[in-house]
């Protein structure tokens, strides 16, 4: 759908307020119910055996006393899952290959990390579900494990697939190795921009891998009838995924297997993906009786998929006037076990908020035994872009220019060719750099102590596949239907864009997320798309359905169907005619829907185009901790285009959330392995996410550059806001302590030790 | 061996239940007594999504056993709410659009009703200090903090 956006104004009703979301009450008071809420009757608890070792051959398992233990009712192993060809299925932002979901599912030749399941049984109660897997023998061979991602590329490391040979390089290795695929994107000549440089700064930068850290475990309950049919429940960021996987796995007709996602307690990514539902649906089968499953927190961190920790080298080249004139990268993206690090988008994302005419990036994707990544909101997007706006901050401090001013110098904007190749429609960089220098933060005087960073970030945003279906009821109230999981308000958006179409009452309207049988395939909510997506189908359904209405009262007045008009919410005749008969309201029309042909409904199937990037400028300032390295963010705020923001209060907490969890990266997230290739820290106490103690308000600024490939002008805002956070911490700690930190996160012990290292060589500023 | 029989009140009513040794009391509020409005986050007193109150006092339901609450009387969400009339606290989340996936707001919810019958007129602080055994992964707290202040503002009659 392509037209001119709306603009704002006196005659938007409902876009634009801060309207009461319609799922609200059921999440205040307890009613709604996420993916452990569910119990069915006769239920089995299902529990899964996970690999001690981060890295082993599995000889063998024997589940004969499992299988003999009373009260255990199935076990299944890799044997029932039908092993899978190797081939790359675009994902959204990721890619995934069946290859290695079923061996990510249930290990099958190798463990590849601690926490790799290898066995899974269901049984009457837990107790007897975990007696039973202390009696399932597993045979390990125990291979040596690599961790970390530079000692993973090391010719010799212990390599986690034997048939892996690194795509991308010319020629062809000739041996395998741990490397999967190398990436690159050059954009004019980076070494004949460095001549023209009066400055180049180049640095090393490392992350760590860090959770999504939502607080609803991984969770789901599945039944399947004698006759094969399958139902799923459970929490998901994308039931129509779920189901198209768990089908490919089990070797089931899709049509066998009907999902319906429960509310779901976060996502960020971490639930685009399967772990526990294909053994769930295996158990159930077997079983012949329902069976839920629950992960516990220490599983949800020990098996399922972080973000990447990785390896950034960045070089930047300008002139003493702030122009950038060449810019480089080189990204090493851990994947954990399988290929698929978010490495490609982390390349394409590296430089794309500046207008450059000499870039190079190359990435490397990098297997290690550690728990396969999945995608975490920007996936691979925060850890490029904290590099390069560290060494932007340096280079305008080095330069003495502010460094909105040389952002503002180099920034994007319509027109520019990224070195990833689009060239970009509108988009908000400027707008969000000049909102930013005007904003009183910006001038505010510092303390004691403190410092401040800024840091601008991008993000692509995506569309895709996507249906949504708007039916009038009998009394003329409507029926929204749509197929992304809502995480975060999308329903209070979606109906407030169908009330905006329609001219009714949001309270008229009854928005479901439906299940895998009620509409046609939907991607999942990812690539901040379902706001975007959905809403654009959703104004598609509402047209339609606004269509037949005039349909069906030209029928009733016996004039043609382009002499009526739908206007305030009622169909009336138009031109000439009109006045000639009383208008007819959405009520009316429901009352001759039967007479004049049947049920009204607008069905929407889109492939939604036209997504658009958000850009972000966020402004952070820090006080640090002289005697503790205790850094703490004292005053934040985020400024970011939204193109449009349907629900601004939503938006808003999109930009907060994100930035939460940016400081988390930045100051304290990381996972801890010890020489044994075992995580010491699968808990929230020692895996340590801010709490409310730990931050300021977040201050908020929406800048609205309309997308115009969408009704409303919206972009996706969900993940730009995770990817400025790191580096406008860091900015800001190196503007306070004369420290520039390149390794996350920035934890007292080590600001600390950076601090004594500085002083000793009167470097420190504090 | 044998369940162990409990008698205690939810919500102002009288329940029994039979519970293992080992059954913790967020075990037996959602298993037995289908109060699932009460989550699992961690099961380790981390996280605070499973708040409630036992004899006034705010607790992890994780980390209290089943057999622990004989006799006690426990507040969970689905007990803020007065008949239809929502508790301020929840119309103030709901205003201040202070969730976005929910999951953690239940906890959230139990855990600043106790602040404020403690203090009805905390701080920013205080609220902040209070509120920091509950994690929230969505919003990042600013939301959050200020429904409670206005939600304490409004039980004060300011």
């Amino acid at each position: 759908m392509q037209e001119k956006v709306k603009e704002p104004g006196s005659e938007f009703k409902w876009v634009g307020t801060r309207a009461p979301r319609p799922d609200g009450v059921d999440k205040v008071t307890g009613r709604a119910r996420f993916g452990a809420d569910l119990s069915l009757p006769g239920q089995l608890v299902g529990k899964v055996l996970r690999s001690p070792h981060p890295h082993a051959r599995i000889r063998g398992i024997d589940t004969s006393a499992a299988e003999k233990l009373p009260g255990v009712k199935a076990v299944v192993t890799a044997r029932d899952f039908k092993d899978q060809p190797s081939e790359f299925i675009p994902a959204g932002e990721m890619m995934i290959n069946y290859r290695d979901v079923v061996r990510n599912v249930m290990a099958r030749e190798k463990a590849l990390y601690e926490g790799h399941p290898v066995a899974a049984v269901a049984a009457t109660s837990a107790a007897v579900a975990k007696r039973a897997l202390k009696l399932i023998k597993v045979d390990y061979e125990v291979l040596p494990h690599v961790i970390d991602v530079v000692e993973a590329m090391k010719p010799g490391a212990p390599l986690l697939h034997e048939d892996l040979y690194t795509v991308g390089v010319d020629p062809p290795p000739k041996s395998p190795s741990n490397v999967a695929k190398r990436i690159e994107f050059v954009l004019g000549d980076v070494a004949a921009g460095l001549r023209q440089a009066d400055v180049v700064i180049e640095r090393e930068f490392t992350t760590k891998p860090v959770h999504q850290g939502y607080i609803e475990p991984h969770a789901c309950i599945a039944s399947v009838s004698e006759d094969g049919l399958a139902e799923l429940w459970g929490t998901t960021q994308g039931h129509w995924v779920v189901r198209a996987h768990c089908a490919r796995l089990l070797g089931w007709d899709i049509s066998k297997v009907r999902v319906t996602a429960s509310e779901i307690g976060g996502g960020f990514g971490g639930k685009t993906v399967v772990y526990l539902e294909p053994i769930a649906l295996a158990l159930a089968k077997k079983a012949a009786r329902p069976v839920k499953m629950v992960m516990t927190r220490e599983e949800v961190f020990r098996a399922s998929g972080p973000t990447s920790g990785a390896h950034v080298r960045v070089k930047i080249g300008a002139r003493k006037d702030g122009r950038i004139v060449a810019a480089e990268a080189e990204l090493k993206y851990q994947a954990g076990a399988f290929p698929g690090s978010p490495v490609q988008p982390g390349a394409m994302c590296a430089f794309a908020p500046y207008d450059l005419e000499n870039v190079k990036v190359v990435g490397y994707d990098v297997v290690t035994n550690r728990p396969k990544v999945a995608a975490y909101r920007a996936p691979g997007g925060p850890i490029s872009e904290f590099a390069v706006e560290s060494v932007i901050d340096e280079i305008a401090a080095r330069i003495g220019m502010d460094p909105i001013d040389l952002r503002l110098k180099n920034a994007a904007k319509q027109g520019t060719k990224a070195a990833y190749g689009p060239k970009f429609g509108p988009i908000g960089m400027i707008e969000t750099l000049e909102a930013a220098k005007a904003h009183a933060h910006y001038r505010t005087p510092l303390g004691k102590n403190q410092g401040r960073g800024v840091a601008s970030g991008f993000w692509f945003n995506i569309g895709g596949e996507t249906a949504v279906s708007l039916s009038l009821n009998e009394d003329g109230t409507l029926a929204l239907t749509a197929g992304t999981p809502d995480i975060g308000g999308l329903r209070a958006s979606l109906c407030m864009m169908a009330a905006e179409e329609l001219g009714v009452p949001m309270d008229k309207i009854r928005v479901v997320i439906g299940d895998t049988n009620s509409l046609g395939y939907n991607f999942l909510t990812g690539g901040s798309r379902s706001t975007f997506s959905s809403g654009m189908a959703t104004v598609d359904a509402a047209r339609q359905l606004i269509k037949e209405a005039c349909k069906r009262a030209a029928k009733l007045w016996e004039l043609p169907e382009d002499a009526v008009e739908y206007k305030d919410g009622a169909v009336r005749p138009a031109g000439p005619n009109a006045g000639k008969h009383s208008p007819m309201t959405l009520r009316d029309i429901a009352g001759i829907a039967g007479k004049t042909g049947g049920p009204i409904v607008g069905y929407a199937r889109i492939n939604a185009a036209g997504a658009a990037p958000s850009l972000a400028t966020h402004i952070c300032d820090v006080e640090v901790d002289p005697e503790t390295g205790r850094v703490s963010v004292v005053r934040y705020t985020a400024i970011q285009d939204a193109g449009r923001a349907i629900h601004p209060s939503y938006v808003e907490g999109q930009y907060q959330g994100g930035v939460a969890q940016g400081i988390g990266w930045a100051l304290n997230e990381e996972y801890i392995y010890g020489d044994d290739g075992k995580l010491q820290n699968p808990g929230f106490l020692d895996y340590r996410v801010p709490v409310a103690s730990d931050l300021p308000m977040i201050d908020t600024v929406i800048v609205e550059v309309p997308n115009p490939r969408h009704p409303y002008g919206v972009r996706g805002v969900g993940e730009t806001p995770i990817v400025p956070p790191m580096a406008a911490v860091a900015n800001a700690v190196a503007n306070a302590t004369g420290v520039r930190f390149a390794d996350l996160p920035m934890s007292p012990p080590k600001v600390l030790k950076a601090l004594d290292e500085a002083r000793a060589k009167g470097t420190a500023k504090l | 061996m044998a369940k162990h029989h409990v008698t205690a009140t939810v919500n102002g009513d009288a329940v029994e239940f039979l519970c293992e040794t080992e059954d913790t009391l967020l075990d037996c509020l959602r298993d037995q007594l289908g109060l699932t409005g009460t989550k699992e986050g961690c099961s380790t007193g981390d996280c605070g999504a499973c708040s409630v109150t036992v004899d006034g006092r705010l607790v992890c339901s994780c980390l209290m056993l089943g057999i622990e609450a004989n006799g006690k009387s426990i507040g969970t969400v689905e007990g803020i709410a007065q008949g239809e009339k929502l508790h301020p606290l929840q119309e103030k989340f709901l205003e201040h659009a202070a969730l976005q996936c929910g999951v953690c707001t239940p906890g959230f919810l139990v855990a600043a009703k106790a602040l404020l019958e403690k203090n009805p007129n905390p701080t920013e602080t205080e609220a902040r200090y209070w509120l920091a055994g509950n994690l929230c992964r969505c919003t990042g707290y600013d939301k959050i903090i200020r429904a409670v202040l206005d939600a304490a503002a409004v039980m004060r009659g300011a």
